[in-house]
């Protein structure tokens, strides 16, 4: 009994930071949002670059951080200034959808040809048994064998 | 069964291989703005790609096609691009100066935020129209690969002269009023 309330202890310990770091809801990371957004200028996620572009776009990160405002509004925002290319993740809906099927298809697709080609070749042509040697033949095989092993 | 697997698989391959190729040509048209500069140097005049887009300095959009009757200075520039700052005030006295005459000076903010873009106006004077590209949407169509850029278009829309970079020293401030002198005549 002891030992679960010391486990449980130790949990609501280990939890209390974090419950303490966001208050209200998840406050976002400035280095999160620079992973997930690409420079419009250099076209690197914003941690990559550090062109007056991409210097600019961080410090509104941090403003608007500071102000509170959450990790998609933040995204909508820049949104609304730099167009959706300016997501790293191109978004899982609408046209951004293209992004996410047309690599699974390719893929897809080109498993499929890999199969068709390899059955077509593997029945292309059953192996045909090798000829049985001439007497002649047998007969040098053994004798080269022989000197070989002699 | 087996002739139309295979059939079907070399079908897909070169399916594949025609889409990678319709996608090479469509790149590399998009990237044909590149020629304007280097069709403006050897003294042809291509047509300036149309656009509509946002105007920053007051509600509604402008068509560059609506400007046709006029010589215009177009100008690609961002608040972040240090020298645009210089050429700014440049671009002004020439909107000044030559506005009487059927010259308009636009400004493309581009890649920038509007608050960053405005407030750079109100720095420096600016009172020719700005519109705002933020996304970049037209840089390819004139093969602008950096800031500031500048194309000068006679009064049919076409392009007299390109500048690549600032239109900072003075050969580039003569070499600018040449081409709009060129443009205003035509």
């Amino acid at each position: 009994m002891s030992c679960l309330a010391a486990a449980l202890a130790a949990l609501a310990a280990a939890l209390a930071p974090a419950a303490a770091a966001a208050p209200g809801g998840e406050r976002p990371s400035a280095a999160d949002l620079e992973a997930q957004l690409v420079c419009p200028v250099c076209e690197t996620t914003l941690d990559q670059s550090s062109s007056p572009a991409a210097e600019r776009m961080k410090a509104f990160i941090r403003e608007r951080i500071a102000a509170g405002d959450s990790e998609q509004e933040i995204k909508d925002k820049l949104v609304r200034e730099f167009g959706p290319g300016v997501l790293a993740r191109p978004p899982e809906g609408g046209f951004g959808l293209l992004a996410w099927l047309l690599p699974l298809a390719a893929l897809a697709g080109g498993a499929a040809a890999v199969a068709l080609l390899v059955r077509a070749w593997a029945r292309a042509r059953p192996r045909e048994p090798a000829a049985p040697l001439d007497a002649e033949a047998e007969r040098r095989v053994d004798e080269e064998l022989a000197r070989f092993e002699g | 069964m087996r002739r139309q697997a295979l059939l079907a698989a070399q079908g897909a391959a070169v399916g594949l291989v025609v889409l990678l190729l319709a996608l090479l040509a469509w790149s590399l048209l998009r990237q044909e703005g590149g020629n304007l500069a280097q069709l403006a140097a050897r003294g042809e005049r291509p047509r300036a790609p149309d656009f509509t887009l946002e105007r920053l300095d007051r509600e509604g959009s402008l068509t560059l096609s609506d400007l046709r009757g006029r010589a215009v200075v177009l100008n690609f520039w961002a608040s972040w691009c240090a020298p645009c700052k210089e050429e700014a005030p440049f671009l002004e006295r020439m909107w000044r100066e030559y506005r009487a005459k059927g010259l308009v000076v636009v400004g493309v903010d581009a890649k920038d935020f509007r608050r960053d873009a405005r407030a750079f106006a109100r720095r420096f004077g600016l009172t020719f129209p700005l519109v705002y590209d933020g996304p970049g949407d037209i840089l390819p169509a004139y093969g602008v690969t950096g800031f500031p850029e500048t194309f000068v278009l006679d009064r049919e829309g076409r392009v007299v002269a390109a500048f690549a970079g600032a239109v900072n020293g003075e050969e580039e401030r003569a070499r600018l009023r040449r081409a709009v002198a060129r443009a205003l005549g035509a």
